[in-house]
């Protein structure tokens, strides 16, 4: 046993984080020390100059431009991202879109989608809720039917997505739509389909979450026309590929880096806030010992996601249902820290918005509530944490 | 970077393993526990011909110049099966003062027969009102001829009972010091701890001992053998922690209500989800506490990494225990289910050496 890591996984940290150093633009590295909205801008300008230095997307193949890291330099690369205060990689092409069609896609599929995703050209998002599909996916009720004429065969689809984050921003969706609807098993019949988001038919509305901010959306399909050539894998397989992608979705969800990068923050902030009795919060025992469980927490995390990898290095087996409680245990501490962030400021907590944008408005203790209340999110969305536990249930557990 | 056991390392968690669950099973334990002093011979020389006794020190006495991490799995055994030989005690406690901080002739006295399993020992340190205030001593030393004079009262010695040996603070002139004082010299007032191990009181009045390591150099050895300790009881409550979750999950998959297996229950399904996180948790801590216990770069890198383990333990042990209990229903309250003498161990180690409370002050002070 050693936990520490070896002289070659220090020298490729160390080349990340110098590389980080000089390479994150310091527009970006301000608006994310602020909390602030990032716009679709930002965000495709960090992916671009990821993608120019071929670190955009790891774990892909190295001809579609993966880098051929082990899963350990992954978790080095993505730590040190979050530890940097980086803006998020948006996971709908890079992480999912992206390995489906990798994996399911036809070559002239790859051809025609990898590139975009990759460069950052092409901005997608996800649809698979529906209002009456959260927790219960399968469920779901967007409608694809078949049919043909002189431009070819094609799909029509009628039917809602909710949920749709950044959905305002993007280029194309990826659905998951029923063409079947007579099958007793309601995981069949289901089709995994790319859509233009400019085809006619396709209206986007925000959903404003309670922090004000504008990250969701509803997507309505009406007689939304769609080339058969769009299908992914076989009419009727989409679960296989839902499946395969919610493999991907759940690896990164411990946010170890952004959350030490949060907890260094708080750590540094709490000492310059004043407690009731006049002496730094951060000598509080009350706070203090409320911040250390959370450092605790992180740490055990982290260790936790370490042996998971060096289990996966040795196996080389894709990480089994036990990922699930890196999605518990690492969205409950962002939770716990964005609630203490807005506890250490007291009532500073509770200035809003600025009514005449006043300059002297603070602009960041104001954010540290909104970013409590957005928080909320993480242990619902990318299957809720009640979801996680059943999947540990069923499959670790044999329950 | 690597989680696993070496292969020695493992071979020997698995001997110890298969040795426990063949001759130290919840009967044998019993009987064991019930047995006048409270802990077997004939176990203690098992452990010692396993090579147990010997593990953690220098070749140059016998032994196997093995660390923590080596013991982990060793420990691990011990708390599934809650072991109440007074191994920790002799070997995680009162020899790793001889060893870490006595003399080249002192070693060679005391710690063969450690080894051999000829001398079992105590650390008898805490005193009335010091909780787990490791600097908090009144007890006194003296010169007297080439030696010294105890004199203080100890409380809550762990394994005082069948000690040989009592390594015991105690203050000079020149400060916190340690001294090894024979058996002879002590008087014990022995006891059943909550976890059915044997400990004791034990009160000295101008007994003769001799003097570990430096005078008024104790408390950085002390800090040092109590992590050591510390690390290695994290490790014990692991293994507790495991026979917990898998006893109550078995447990699940068969207790039937209302016509089906109490397992189908989410409300059940979901604790036991987090017992199990819980558990993951802790071994993760305990990894740690072990690594760092050994390889630490200094005293304050050590500290913090066993403080913050331990702290963890501590939460997980309870949080485990608790819902072990209750996902057995009233099964799990009566002394016939191995579960609440588990419950029982767990709910000790979440305070020995200091619970989460103090570690958590700790870790912050560092």
């Amino acid at each position: 046993m050693d936990l520490s890591y070896s002289q070659e996984e220090s020298a490729f940290r160390d080349e990340v984080r110098g590389w980080l150093k000089t390479n994150l633009p310091q527009n970006l590295r301000d608006k994310i020390a602020n909390y602030e909205e990032l716009g679709r801008e930002d965000l495709m300008q960090w992916h671009k100059i990821l993608a120019k230095k071929g670190w955009v997307a790891p774990s892909w193949p190295k001809e579609f431009g993966g880098t051929d890291w082990n899963v350990i330099q992954r978790y080095i690369f993505e730590e040190e991202c979050g530890f940097a205060g980086t803006p998020p990689l948006i996971p709908f092409g890079l992480s999912m879109c992206g390995p489906v069609i990798l994996r399911f896609g036809t070559p002239e599929q790859k051809k025609r989608f990898l590139p975009g995703i990759y460069n950052g050209d092409v901005f997608w998002c996800q649809g698979y809720s529906e209002p009456g599909s959260g927790s219960d996916l399968a469920s779901l009720k967007t409608k694809a039917e078949r049919g043909s004429d002189k431009s070819g065969d094609h799909y029509i689809v009628n039917g809602q997505k909710i949920w749709t984050t950044l959905g305002h921003f993007a280029d194309w969706i990826f659905c998951l739509v029923r063409t079947d609807s007579s099958l007793s098993k309601r995981q069949e019949g289901i089709s995994f389909l790319l859509i233009d988001m400019k085809t006619s038919g396709i209206t986007v509305r925000p959903l404003i979450l309670m922090d004000g901010g504008h990250e969701v959306n509803e997507v309505f399909f009406d007689n939304v026309k769609v080339p058969a050539e769009n299908l992914i894998f076989e009419e009727g397989k989409g679960w296989t590929v839902a499946k395969y992608l919610l493999g991907h979705e759940r690896m990164n969800t411990g946010r170890i880096g952004a959350s030490k990068r949060e907890l260094a923050k708080l750590t540094e902030f709490a000492a310059r806030q004043t407690g009731d009795n006049g002496k730094p919060l951060i000598e509080d025992a009350r706070f203090r010992d409320k911040l250390t469980r959370v450092e605790v927490e992180l740490m055990a995390l982290e260790i936790t996601n370490l042996r998971f990898l060096d289990q996966m290095r040795r196996s080389g087996q894709p990480p089994g249902a036990d990922v699930s409680m890196l999605k518990i245990k690492g969205t409950e501490i962002q939770q716990a820290l964005t609630e203490l962030s807005m506890q250490a400021v007291g009532p500073m907590a509770q200035p809003f918005k600025s009514v005449a944008n006043d300059p002297d408005f603070d602009e960041f203790t104001a954010g540290l509530a909104p970013r409590y209340c957005n928080f909320r999110k993480t242990t619902i969305y990318a299957g809720s944490n009640e979801i996680q536990r059943n999947i540990i249930s069923k499959m670790t557990l044999g329950l | 970077m690597n989680f696993d056991y070496n292969e020695e390392q493992q071979l020997l968690a698995d001997s110890v393993r298969r040795f426990l669950s063949k001759d130290y099973g919840f009967e044998a334990r019993r009987k064991i526990v019930a047995s006048k002093d409270g802990w077997s011979p004939a176990v203690w020389s098992q452990l010692a011909e396993m090579g147990l006794t010997g593990l953690p020190f220098s070749p140059d006495y016998g032994g196997f110049g093995g660390g923590a991490v080596d013991l982990m799995g060793v420990m691990e055994a011990a708390g599934d099966a809650m072991l109440v030989e007074p191994y920790l005690a002799t070997v995680g406690l009162g020899a790793q003062f001889v060893a870490r901080a006595g003399s080249d002739s002192l070693k060679k006295a005391i710690l063969p027969a450690v080894v051999e399993g000829k001398l079992k020992m105590a650390f008898a340190h805490t005193e009335k009102g010091a909780r787990y205030n490791l600097s908090k001593v009144d007890a006194q030393a003296k010169k007297a001829g080439s030696g010294w004079e105890i004199t203080g009262e100890k409380f809550v010695v762990l394994g005082a009972p069948a000690a040989d040996m009592f390594v015991v603070s105690a203050k000079t002139d020149k400060g916190l010091s340690l001294f090894l004082i024979k058996k002879e010299s002590a008087k014990v007032k022995a006891y059943v701890t909550l976890d059915e191990q044997r400990a004791g009181d034990v009160s000295f009045s101008k007994a003769q001992g001799e003097l570990i390591g430096t005078e008024g150099g104790a408390m950085p050895v002390i800090e040092e053998v109590m992590d050591f300790a510390t690390a290695l009881i994290c490790a014990e409550a692991v293994g507790a922690m495991k026979f917990a979750c898998d006893t109550t999950l078995e447990y699940l998959k068969t207790r039937k209500q209302f016509g089906v297996t109490i397992g189908t229950f989410q409300a059940l399904q979901h604790r036991m989800v987090d017992m199990y996180v819980s558990y993951e948790q802790a071994k993760s801590m305990a990894c740690l506490a072990a690594s760092k216990a050994d390889g630490a770069t200094d005293a304050k890198d050590r500290a913090r990494a066993i403080s913050a383990a331990k702290i963890k333990i501590s939460d997980n042990a309870r949080h485990i225990s608790q819902e072990a209990i209750q996902l057995h229903g009233g099964m799990g309250m009566t002394e016939e289910m191995k579960v609440s003498h588990t419950f029982r161990r767990l709910t000790v180690i979440a305070q020995q050496f200091g619970d989460a409370d103090h570690h958590l002050a700790r870790f912050a002070s560092l």
